[in-house]
């Protein structure tokens, strides 16, 4: 077996990146295929169903469930507005009448002879969704969403916190190695993606947010800095829904961690763009990793190869993703075909690497990811 | 030939006649492909079938790779495909009940017995506001509801108010636009019209025989079977390259092509075990811990019925999930069964990088201990779900005597008695491939503290799905294969329970063995022994309990039966049960793990010299 296969990040330079905008619920699509789109263009629209308030008209009015409809004022189906009476019992001798009256402003929608229960529906609740990218229409999902295409930058991180997001890209730090340090922040940096080093702590994402940065891109975060972030100990990485204040993108994972160099210098030269960066990560059946991406403009899109995702072999720079060389780079020095027992006694398929200082080591292959360069 | 398409690996297995007897041959497996790129999971099929063509030397596909090929007559192909299926998430349902309690916990116990993940019980006193149940449901977007509630002639207001808030959520499943959500109805008879009237037009409603009849029956069978045809009809057709496989699975009875229905992988994980304990009549339980979820099965008894239960932890896992297990069971709960010291920030760090990694292994032995610390955690609480619901029927009316007025038993009452239970199976990768046999066991017993006489088992490459469905058409392969080439037989396990301060020796054990010679053991206080004992070979044994311990037929009273070995040998555990209690000063406990390694002889000689660092 002269080569492996191992899930990598993507990191290309130049490559088209097609995003699917989809509606929660069907709807209308505004745009057309062919369109150009801007980030911030709204591609579709639709109309949540409204809350539901459920109203137990038999018990109001204190009478039995099937004595209630003829005794109502409206229809299903009939618009309300908030305090509009619904129904009225008969009173005594005209006097000492009982009337319901709607708590919302809606529509009421039915009612059952049953249970006495009335479901009234508050208005529907516009949704829009934007193209997120700048970029092209190339797809119309009828009645559901489009699909955009940009030839850009992309970047895959590890784990992210926040949703969508965008702003100009800012270098912070001066190397990959560097912490974004809070005194690198100021005012200069309201409205930016942060492009910083090895490790963010809690104090300088708090002050990131006060600042007004749209977002943060670094190496590595600590797990008891996520917990006081958050507010509680995040159970199964699913993220995305979080409302922070800010969108945050680790590129290598929990700890001080260096970016990996290739990460850092590609988006180094991409300071000053326009960046739209997603922290949403599901690590399940069906990954969805965070990413940045950089649309570029038409001058500076030479297509250059990307290197595709899959493929490991003999000189593959590959980055160690588990102790004890965790977060260190080299290049496979062998890909032994028969198992290997490892330390902990486990027999796996294994691979030599050879690290930047020339030292070689022996790690299992699910241990290690390939670089895209 | 049977499939298992997990969500991450299609498994395969091929299993012959030969000789008279039906034994496992060959297995494959191939990455499951239900997503994209290449959303058809039939490539995963293809490619795993491949494998066993390649190690096999024969042909089992059709020409043009459009499926496995079923031909009894030819030496090419199989008598029988058929598959299981996990991918995409599995059944995912909610389900209703008017009492949580009862009703509401009768549904749950019916969709899990199905093999469905439950994602809320909504209940008519859950302490939700009407609106709120409307927008989970909605949120939520099961692939089916289960909609119970009321015995037979009991309330109807409160289940049609159920199917209101199911109109008025209006869910839509997660697959497929523009097909009905499947809703079935389980609840009072007398309901079943108003019921239609409300849902009828809106969902592709299914109406079943009452899963609670009366207070002191449950019958979930009719509910458990519908299940199973809407997961086939509905949720299953709409998956990528599932209306493609189900084509593919069944065989020819008489010369006609009968199809074998696809099940879900838990559900038929949960009939294998229940054939198991049925053909040898004892109590037995298995637990799967994998990635994202761990699934407890168990079949009890319960006065003269047996009773099967499944329960379904959905975020206890070891990789997707391993995060959650250090936040539901503390940092401590971890760490007391790691014998060396640990910075917590160091350890956090480290499971946050398993679970957004979640494939990668343990090189340094360090790290698997600390893996397997995480995987007792993971089992313990995934028992204690499973306790919970593994219980009589509650709200049920007692008739006591005056015999039981001291009794204060209360309805609802686990049917989970570690005592009883006479066989543990033990499955998934963290059990299954531990590097030594020995650290599975003692996995399993710290976490699930079985007393008294238990034999210890794993699944060695976790093809109970498999031979689940095939316990559909061939029961006799199924365990027969289960028995000779699926189970791996760690040992019997001997541990009294119960409490007696003032002995050293717990039990004393004399015996016999099959060349007539004998010997004595006694099981001490703290102490842990193993005698060798191989898989097949049995010794009659008396076990005499001291004073107050129980080691199966009641506190000081003596057992006697055979104990049989395994590839770890018998383990006679006297750490003690009820209480079982780890040395709470740091120092003594590390003292006591270590010496309870060694007598398991579960780690290399090293582990003993491990510092926090590496």
């Amino acid at each position: 077996m002269a080569f492996a296969y191992t899930p990598g990040l993507r990191v290309a330079a130049n490559t088209v990146v097609f995003k699917e905008r989809r509606l929660p619920l069907a709807g209308k699509t505004l745009v057309e295929a062919g369109d150009p789109v801007i980030a911030e263009t709204i591609v579709a629209k639709t109309e949540l169903p409204g809350n539901v308030k459920m109203l137990n008209i038999a018990n109001v009015m204190g009478l039995p469930p099937g004595d209630i409809p003829e005794l109502l004022f409206v229809k299903e189906g009939e618009e309300i507005d908030e305090n509009q009476p619904l129904g009225e019992t008969k009173g005594f001798f005209g006097l000492f009448k009982n009337t319901v009256r709607s708590p919302i402003h809606g529509v009421f929608e039915s009612y059952n002879k049953i249970t006495g229960q009335a479901v009234l529906r508050e208005p529907p609740i516009p949704v829009e969704i934007d193209a997120y990218l700048k970029g092209t229409v190339t797809e119309i999902l009828e009645n559901e969403g489009v699909i955009v295409e940009s030839n850009a930058t992309y970047v895959q991180g590890i784990f992210g916190i926040g949703g969508e997001t965008r702003g100009e890209l800012k270098v912070i730090t001066d190397g990959p190695d560097e912490e974004l340090a809070e005194e690198l922040i100021d005012e200069s940096c309201r409205g930016k993606v942060l492009l910083g080093g090895s490790f963010v702590s809690y104090k300088t994402l708090n002050k990131a947010i006060k600042t007004g940065v749209k977002a943060v891109i670094v190496g590595g975060f600590d797990d008891k800095d996520l917990k006081e972030f958050l507010g509680y100990d995040l159970g199964v990485a699913i993220t995305g829904h979080e409302k922070k204040g800010i969108t945050l993108i680790l590129t290598e994972g929990f700890g001080r961690m260096t970016m990996a160099h290739g990460t850092f210098n590609l988006l180094r030269t991409r300071e000053g763009m326009l960046a739209s960066v997603n922290g949403a990560t599901q690590i399940r059946a069906g990954v969805m990793r965070p990413e940045v991406v950089i649309p570029l403009e038409k001058a500076e899109i030479e297509k250059d190869s990307e290197k595709q995702a899959g493929a490991m072999d003999i000189g593959s720079p590959i980055r160690c993703i588990r102790a004890p060389y965790f977060g260190k780079l080299g290049t496979v020095e062998a890909l032994p075909a028969e198992l290997q027992v490892l330390d902990s006694e486990a027999k796996v398929r294994v691979l030599d690497v050879k690290f930047e200082n020339g030292e070689i080591a022996t790690v299992p292959r699910a241990n290690v990811e390939l670089i895209e360069e | 030939m049977a499939t298992d398409c997990g969500s991450t690996t299609t498994k395969v297995i091929l299993i012959e006649k030969k000789d008279g007897e039906y034994r496992l041959i060959r297995r494959g497996e191939a990455p499951t492909t239900g997503e994209a790129p290449a959303e058809d999971v039939t490539k995963g099929v293809l490619n795993a079938v491949g494998e066993i063509e390649d190690l096999e030397g024969r042909k089992f596909l059709k020409e043009g790779e459009d499926g496995v090929q079923v031909s009894p007559d030819s030496t090419d192909g199989v008598d029988i495909y058929m598959s299981t299926s996990s991918a995409g998430g599995g059944l995912q349902m909610t389900v209703a009940g008017v009492v949580k309690s009862m009703t509401g916990e009768s549904a749950q116990r019916a969709a899990l017995g199905a093999g469905a993940i439950v994602m809320d019980i909504v209940a008519s006193n859950d302490g939700r506001l009407p609106h709120e149940k409307v927008a989970d449901i909605r949120r939520l977007r099961p692939d089916m509801i289960l909609l119970s509630g009321g015995i037979d002639g009991g309330t109807i207001d409160h289940v049609v108010e159920l199917a209101e808030i199911v109109k008025a959520a209006d869910p839509k499943p997660r697959f497929g636009v523009g097909y009905k959500l499947p809703v079935i109805f389980a609840g009072n008879k007398d309901a079943r019209g108003a019921v239609s009237d409300e849902l009828g037009e809106q969902v592709e409603l299914k109406i079943v025989d009452n899963l609670r009849p009366v207070l002191e029956r449950e019958n979930l069978t009719p509910a458990r079977d519908i299940i199973h045809e809407l997961f086939m009809e509905h949720v299953m057709a709409q998956a990528p390259g599932y209306p493609r496989l189900m084509s593919w699975a069944g065989h020819y009875v008489d010369g006609s092509w009968k199809q074998v229905p696809i099940m879900p992988t838990p559900g038929a994980v949960g009939k294998l075990i229940e054939i198991v304990a049925k053909n040898e009549d004892i109590e037995v339980m298995g637990v799967d811990i994998g990635g994202a979820t761990t699934d407890v099965f168990s079949v009890f008894k319960s006065g003269e019925e047996t009773v099967f239960n499944r329960t379904v932890s959905a975020n206890l896992g070891m990789s997707y999930s391993v995060s959650n297990v250090l936040a539901s069971a503390g940092f401590d709960n971890v760490m007391r069964w790691v014998p060396f010291h640990m910075d917590e920030a160091d350890l956090r760090n480290r499971i946050r990088n398993k679970m957004i990694r979640p494939t990668t292994i343990p090189q340094l032995l360090k790290e698997l201990i600390v893996e397997q610390a995480i995987a007792r955690e993971a089992l313990r609480l995934a028992l204690v779900q499973h306790k919970d619901l593994a219980t009589g029927l509650k709200g049920v009316a007692q008739e006591r005597t005056i015999g039981d007025a001291f009794d204060q038993t209360q309805t609802g009452a686990t049917l989970v008695n570690m005592m009883t239970l006479s066989l543990l199976i033990g499955s998934g990768g963290v059990l299954s491939h531990a590097p030594r046999r020995s650290q599975a066991a003692l996995m399993v017993i710290d976490a699930f503290l079985p007393e008294g006489v238990t034999m210890l088992a794993v699944d060695s490459i976790f093809m109970m799905p498999q031979l689940g469905v095939l316990s559909e058409v061939l029961p006799e392969a199924a365990t027969e294969v289960f028995d000779k080439d699926c189970l791996i037989r760690l040992g019997t396990c001997v541990a009294p329970a119960g409490e007696n301060k003032k002995v050293d020796v717990l039990a004393e054990v004399s015996i016999t063995k099959q060349d007539g010679s004998t010997m004595s053991i006694n099981i001490e206080k703290g102490k842990m022994h193993v005698e060798p004992m191989g898989v097949g070979e049995k010794v009659t044994a008396l076990i005499k309990p001291a004073k107050n311990l129980d080691v199966g037929n009641g506190p000081g009273i003596e057992w006697q039966g055979d104990l049989e070995g395994g590839v770890v040998g018998i383990v006679f555990d006297g750490r003690g049960r009820r209480p079982f209690i780890l040395p709470e000063d740091d120092s003594r406990r590390i003292e006591k793990l270590q010496e309870w390694s060694k007598a398991l002889d579960i780690y290399p000689e090293g582990f003993i010299n491990l510092e926090g660092g590496e």
